[in-house]
């Protein structure tokens, strides 16, 4: 039996808990600790942080399905839109030079977090 | 249409390996009546069938390291149950405001991240 590394147990707690509270996040909270705490390679830590927010995110689906936060009616056409998109970003525009995006998105988030927070 | 442009754009983008859920909830919030809540329950459910798929696709390729994942996993079940159940606590513009503070962090890191 494999044993259990109680840090990373708690790793896992607070990930699940921004990634409930916020419908959104962990992955990105936990690609960074897989590569800079448990020495994972970039790719291995984004297919194991995967393997980790999904059953988190149906966990707190099912538990917003129950408070009648989803609209599935919304939800289907976004969803639509999202796998496309998906898999023409993954498809087509991977080879696009990975820092300058980086450092747009930075700051586009910057401006868009401070939008959310005065608004 | 405009939601599904909202999922298209959102789409391309963290196919691109950045991104999802901070451009899709914001999106929502800012273009159409949901709340902050909704706009959380809708990146959720998006998630879930794009994540399916990749999963196969990195298990085929076996870039999935299970035993740490375990471990994860086991903490993250109890954290995903008490953040979901703060959600009911919280009113929606509060928690926009939480959501824009953990956003901000994101965002200083992107910026501040070493190759």
């Amino acid at each position: 039996m494999d044993t259990i590394d109680f840090k990373l147990v708690a790793i896992g707690f607070v990930t699940g808990i921004i990634n409930g509270l916020f419908g959104s996040g962990g992955g990105t909270l936990i690609v960074p600790v897989l590569v800079f705490l448990v020495k994972m390679e970039d790719f291995e830590a984004h297919a194991t942080a995967i393997s980790i927010i999904l059953p988190l995110s149906i966990i707190s689906t099912i538990m917003y399905l129950k408070s009648n936060i989803i609209k599935f009616n919304i939800g289907y056409v976004v969803a639509i839109g999202g796998i496309i998109g998906g898999f023409i970003g993954a498809k087509f525009l991977k080879r696009i030079p990975n820092i300058i995006l980086r450092k747009i998105f930075g700051v586009i988030i910057i401006i868009t977090a401070l939008r959310m927070i005065i608004g | 249409m405009k939601l599904f442009f909202i999922g298209l754009i959102s789409g391309i983008i963290s196919g691109m390996g950045i991104g999802g859920g901070t451009i899709l909830i914001p999106s929502l919030v800012f273009f159409t009546e949901l709340n902050q809540k909704e706009a959380q329950g809708i990146n959720l459910v998006v998630f879930i069938p794009v994540a399916i798929a990749a999963l196969i696709v990195h298990y085929k390729e076996g870039n999935i390291k299970i035993k740490q994942a375990k471990s994860i996993i086991i903490g993250g079940i109890f954290g995903a149950i008490l953040g979901s159940l703060l959600v009911l606590k919280i009113n929606p513009n509060s928690l926009r405001r939480y959501f824009g503070i953990f956003l901000l962090f994101i965002g200083i890191y992107e910026l501040i991240k070493k190759e």
